[in-house]
């Protein structure tokens, strides 16, 4: 037990005497949820359009009127060649097309069936998607317009209207959605890079030798080496989760004690793999690229960034071993819906299993020979 | 104290020991000689037992060093060739921490230490990154007796430091040898091996000679000879053709000439200016211990 404590004692000494260890603690949770909760969002707060016109008569204006009314609309170029639009969206200076044939007005008169084209830049498909959605929309108040002016819709006619009710975030703020995720993986990331390059060093610099020489147990190495970064990984989770609350004003639903529970089982877990990845390794930079290797994968198969459901069958199936992927739903369930214990049970059972096993088989890997 | 019996150790295609056998009994101060690459370190680290040899057995202190390794590592005593202390901590928080993982504490084993650890006391709050590589050694050397071991193995202690700190150092050992500490050292440095009671010649993972380092030295059966001129590098290639050449290598400020008969030196000295060597000396030389190294390493040679 007291070799322990020498340990924890030596590897806090060593924080302490690292410059770049207080920036990493503080600065890190800082700038990841400050810049990520922003960076990280999906809503498109405008649309640089281009207008071609062929039409130019009251009614071809009154819609492009409704466009330029509309906040979610800039309209950047005007031009009667679709030829010329069509290079200004190759060169990203607008990102969709409005294109109204001459014969608009006169269709409309006639009360006949009129067209309109709608071109979109979908290199990004989720953006290009939402775009199309916007633009539809002001399509659609301009056609219930015409109706109305033809007397063709009588207003007291029944409509089905759908009112949607957004729950658990009910403003469809990107950063309530955002803030759970980017905190797992501020602690994921701190638990497994100090942990995975910390063995490593002792390696290059060759201070393990003379440790391996010693009888110091396995156990106590490796406890006396993770409880540490345990620390500093739990410090930075309250750190962020106050960032949230009181500069980002995210609900915490749930129970504090609940998320601290499982996220110190989930700690273990993270410095288990990291100190493995310590033991595969000969120098820190190829326990970086390693570790890299298996954040880069888990996050983005952990649902942070994109939904889990769209992804095919297979990275769905690869989640299973996700330990990121647990962690951050168990995190928005609890923060942003308040589920209780029985509703993260498979969380947590999924959680613990896997922090047992990665601490055995990291505690198998570290052999006391060179 | 120690049993070596047909130890091996191999790493890919490379034997770095091939078959090493050799008791060192207590008390003894005993060095391995050799040259870089010749299997020392790893000898070292399969007698710490960081290694575990592929065939043979040995054991230090009648603890077998694969099967009892754990009791082993409470009672030895390690140097690495490369100082393996925490750079960022200071010296105190070296020596704390070591006391502290061997359950002692600084005060319980100051007395053994203190010749060494008085030197550098005063830099106590220093970090160890920050010391000469002298009191780095001296450092390391209290680390590694900061348990009270009865065996201390020290791998290349002495290799990156000064004159005089080497000086000091060798005599750091002689006084841990008067308390009764079996000490094994090894060295590339062969005027080191005088101060030994007893060394082996190591080369190429294999032993050449086991012995009293001045028994080794009256073992040189040639006639040695110290000869100097202007142009040294053109001498030993001339020296090299000579009838009478065993072995020719350059060795300080003198070409180390040896012969299996006794030349007549002033003969020698008229050969030589009659090739058109100037400011020829000739002397007559006592072989040293890097002398007979160089012969018992020509004479494996020749036999593989």
């Amino acid at each position: 037990m007291k070799t322990i404590l020498y340990i924890i004692q030596k590897e806090f000494l060593q924080i302490i005497r690292d410059r770049m260890m207080l920036p990493i603690i503080f600065v890190i949770p800082i700038f990841q949820l400050l810049i990520l909760a922003h960076a990280a969002t999906y809503e498109i707060k405008y649309v640089d359009m281009g207008i071609i016109d062929l039409d130019q008569s009251v009614e071809s204006r009154a819609l492009v009127q409704k466009f330029e009314a509309s906040p979610f609309f800039r309209i950047n170029a005007r031009s009667f060649s679709l030829e010329k639009l069509s290079d200004e969206m190759q060169n990203s200076r607008i990102e969709q097309i409005l294109y109204i044939p001459s014969d608009f007005g006169y269709q409309i008169e006639k009360n006949a069936p009129v067209k309109v084209q709608l071109i979109t830049d979908a290199v990004d498909g989720a953006a290009a998607g939402v775009m199309n959605a916007y633009a539809l929309n002001i399509i659609k108040e301009f056609n219930k317009d015409v109706l109305k002016e033809a007397q063709l819709l009588s207003l007291n006619r029944k409509i089905i209207e759908t009112r949607p009710s957004y729950w658990y975030n009910p403003d469809l703020d990107y950063k309530t959605f955002m803030i759970p995720g980017i905190l797992v993986l501020l602690v994921s990331i701190i638990g497994l890079f100090l942990s995975g390059l910390n063995i490593v060093k002792e390696k290059e610099i060759g201070t393990i030798e003379q440790l391996n020489v010693t009888p110091i147990k396995k156990h106590h190495f490796i406890i006396g080496k993770l409880t540490p970064f345990w620390f500093i990984a739990m410090f930075d989770l309250f750190f962020g989760l106050a960032l949230a609350k009181f500069v980002f004003n995210i609900p915490i639903v749930g129970s504090v004690g609940l998320i601290i529970g499982v996220a110190s089982i989930y700690l273990v877990l993270v410095l288990g793999i990291g100190l493995f990845i310590s033991t595969l390794a000969d120098t820190q930079q190829q326990a970086m690229f390693i570790a890299w290797f298996f954040v880069i994968i888990f996050i983005l198969l952990s649902g942070l960034f994109t939904p889990v459901e769209n992804m095919p069958d297979w990275a769905q199936a690869i989640n299973i071993i996700n330990p990121i992927a647990y962690f951050i739903d168990f995190m928005r369930m609890v923060m942003l819906k308040g589920a209780r214990l029985v509703d993260v049970s498979y969380h947590i059972i999924s959680i613990s299993i896997y922090a047992i096993l990665s601490i055995s088989l990291a505690t198998w890997r570290y052999k006391k020979v060179v | 104290m120690i049993q070596i019996q047909n130890v091996h150790k191999s790493f890919g295609n490379i034997q770095a020991l091939k078959g090493i056998s050799l008791e060192i009994a207590e008390g003894e101060l005993f060095g391995f000689i050799g040259p870089d690459g010749a299997g020392k370190t790893t000898l070292f680290r399969v007698l710490v037992s960081l290694l575990v040899p592929d065939e043979g057995k040995a054991t230090v202190m009648d603890l077998d060093v694969v099967n009892d390794y754990k009791k082993l590592r409470t009672q030895l005593g390690y140097m690495p060739g490369r100082f393996s202390l925490y750079q960022d901590l200071t010296v105190e928080e070296n020596l704390n921490f070591f006391a502290g993982i061997f359950k002692t504490t600084l005060k319980e084993n100051y007395e053994l230490i203190k010749p060494i650890y008085q030197q550098i006391e005063p830099f106590k709050k220093r970090r160890a990154g920050a010391l000469s590589g002298g009191m780095k050694q001296k450092l390391a050397l209290s680390c590694a007796l900061i348990h009270k071991p009865k065996v201390l193995f020290l791998d290349e202690p002495t290799t990156g430091v000064d004159a005089v700190s080497r000086k000091e150092f060798w005599e750091m050992l002689q006084s841990l040898k008067k308390q009764g500490i079996t000490i094994v050292v090894s060295t590339p440095y062969m005027e080191e091996a005088a101060l030994c009671d007893r060394i082996a010649l190591i080369q190429k993972g294999e032993l050449l000679d086991i012995d009293k380092p001045q028994n080794i030295i009256n073992r040189y059966s040639h006639f040695l000879y110290g000869i100097k001129a202007e142009r040294m590098y053109d001498l030993v290639k001339i020296l090299r053709e000579n009838t009478h050449c065993n072995s020719a290598y350059l060795f300080g400020e003198y070409v180390h000439f040896s012969s299996n008969t006794e030349l007549d030196m002033d003969k020698l000295k008229a050969e030589l200016i009659s090739t058109g060597m100037e400011n020829v000396e000739v002397i007559s030389l006592q072989a040293n211990i890097e002398d007979s190294f160089m012969d018992l390493m020509a004479k494996t040679n020749n036999q593989a």
